[in-house]
């Protein structure tokens, strides 16, 4: 969907950007991460040219974007800065039509698209369509950025630290909702970030950056358990293998083995215990499993589905098991 | 103070005649020099403001600052030596008078609206005047307007000097009122120019209350 091939960016003496090449495929969101100034902002906003590269090539579906005019090119991908950006002087209505009145939409079509937009974003369109965005709360505001970008319906997204000044808690909920959205409307998004969690969450694919070049790029399961030099292993940080535990899912290391006790349990037709042991979902992350478990005392959790229905057993030991399975051992 | 009124009540009264006609004549000055005044200078802060002509802004302002340092009589009698005695020399004097508030309000406001705003109207694909007309300029109407209403006080307050170089307008009544030592007429011409003042600046606040979104009004009482 993107390619990316030796772009390279010189602001006079300074090289930004050196020698970057990555694919995003569509539909997958991929997260330029790294410390400030590492070139990350940089290579996004070489994408949608909002700076020009000095040299390279960037494909979008297979056309070389040098092709297209700046403005067209702008128009046609959807982006999303930390400040939002929201015009104070329109409403909401008005700021998410902007890019559709931009490339002439019948305003009808595009009354229509904002009230749809809000219900995306999981606003009620009545309540806000006519607001304006000293009305909303930083966590709104920022959805109606993020419906703003999506209203021509762009391929691609381009994403500056959107959820960079919100809040931990509410950072939290709308990354939850972003996930969401973009369930819906899968796009290919390009976000921007130097919080390693928030990769770690959103991301396919992960580039880290540093001094302008990609250190690495995978998945976030290959840079916290097999960095591939110093840098990578340090900056994911000393605690990168319980990291992981953010990846991974109680249904990848559910196991139809019974704890001793629990057969005894079962043998003897009680199942009283059962239900003072922790009952968990095939998709819940095993990060909260696993504090849920240390914060019991327990070693083992049973699994049901959303029905209710016995899927099998967590063991604490094989979660730690599967933690380090895969791993390199760090570099020095 | 109920004697001054009561003066001014009278001259009011007796003068009347002479108010509503001078009034107007007052008015066209300021109008006509208001006007071509905010016509000059509303596009000269919007072309100082933008990035590649930066450099110029300083001295452009500097220029215009001498239309503030010299004194309004001055430049009343300067335009009167250039081009005669009349209403033409009134008016160049007060244009050159209301130029500088005005290009250094839209100036500084346009200056003063938030880089990222701009930032996110390059990058949805707005073209350098889009964003000055759809973004930039309604962003910073508030302060281009206290600029307007600033420059048009000074011009409504400076136009009695236009009497002196032949220009009529409410000077005629306090100047003749002074030399005559006729306070009733006096007061006359003088409480007409602060009321006329008030009445243009509160015509302004009304096309600035219709012009500012209501949007940047909400958030400016935040």
């Amino acid at each position: 969907m993107i390619q990316i091939e030796n772009l390279n960016k010189q602001f006079g003496a300074v090289t930004a950007v050196e020698d970057v090449s990555f694919n995003v495929e569509e539909g997958q969101i991929c997260v330029l991460l790294g410390p400030s100034g590492c070139g990350k902002t940089t290579t996004l906003k070489m994408i949608n040219r909002l700076i020009t590269p000095t040299s390279g090539t960037i494909r979008i579906n297979g056309r070389d974007t040098s092709e297209l005019d700046s403005v067209t090119l702008k128009r046609s991908i959807g982006y999303v800065i930390q400040q939002v950006g929201l015009f104070p002087n329109m409403t909401v209505e008005e700021n998410i039509c902007v890019v559709p009145n931009l490339l002439g939409w019948d305003k009808n079509k595009s009354r229509k698209r904002a009230a749809e937009l809000l219900e995306v974003v999981a606003l009620d369109p009545a309540k806000f369509l006519k607001r304006y965005p000293c009305e909303l709360s930083g966590g709104q505001q920022q959805r109606i950025g993020v419906a703003r970008a999506l209203a021509a319906d762009p391929p691609v997204m381009l994403m500056d630290e959107p959820f960079g000044a919100i809040d931990p808690i509410n950072r939290e909920v709308i990354q939850d909702e972003f996930m969401r959205i973009q369930r819906l409307v899968n796009k290919t998004v390009l976000f921007v970030s130097h919080d390693i969690d928030e990769a770690v969450k959103m991301a396919d694919c992960v580039a880290l950056f540093h001094n302008g070049k990609i250190q690495q790029f995978g998945s976030s399961d290959d840079l916290l358990a097999r960095p591939n030099s110093d840098f990578v292993a340090n900056f994911m940080g000393g605690d990168r293998i319980m990291k992981r535990l953010r990846l991974l899912r109680a249904a990848d290391v559910v196991s139809k083995i019974a704890p001793r006790e629990h057969m005894q349990i079962v043998g003897s037709n009680s199942g009283i215990a059962a239900h003072s042991h922790l009952i968990v979902k095939p998709g819940d992350d095993l990060r909260q499993v696993l504090s849920q478990l240390l914060g019991r005392g327990q070693d083992w959790a049973l699994c049901n589905d959303s029905d209710g229905r016995f899927v099998g057993y967590v063991h604490q030991a094989d979660i730690l098991a599967r933690l380090v399975e895969n791993i390199t051992p760090a570099v020095h | 103070m109920a004697d001054l009124l009561n003066r001014f009540w009278q001259g009011l009264q007796f003068y009347w005649g002479d108010i509503s006609y001078l009034t107007v004549q007052h008015l066209q000055i300021v109008a006509v020099s208001g006007v071509l005044a905010i016509a000059i200078a509303l596009p000269l802060g919007v072309w100082m403001s933008r990035p590649a002509n930066q450099r110029y802004a300083m001295a452009s302002i500097q220029v215009l600052n001498v239309g503030q340092a010299i004194p309004k009589l001055a430049l009343l009698a300067l335009a009167m030596s250039l081009i005669g005695v009349g209403s033409g020399a009134a008016i160049i004097g007060l244009f050159v008078a209301t130029l500088l508030p005005v290009a250094v309000n839209t100036y500084e406001g346009l200056r003063a609206v938030p880089q990222h705003l701009v930032e996110a109207a390059e990058a949805m694909g707005m073209t350098p005047r889009e964003t000055l007309w759809k973004v930039e300029i309604p962003n910073a109407l508030n302060v281009i307007f206290a600029g307007i209403r600033t420059a048009l006080a000074i011009n409504v307050g400076t136009a009695p000097l236009a009497f002196l170089v032949g220009g009529g307008g409410l000077g005629e009544l306090i100047f003749t009122g002074i030399d005559l030592n006729d306070f009733g007429m006096m007061l006359a011409g003088a409480l007409s120019t602060a009321l006329l003042a008030i009445a243009v600046d509160l015509g302004c606040g009304l096309i600035q209350h219709a012009a500012v979104s209501r949007g940047l009004r909400m958030a400016g009482r935040q």
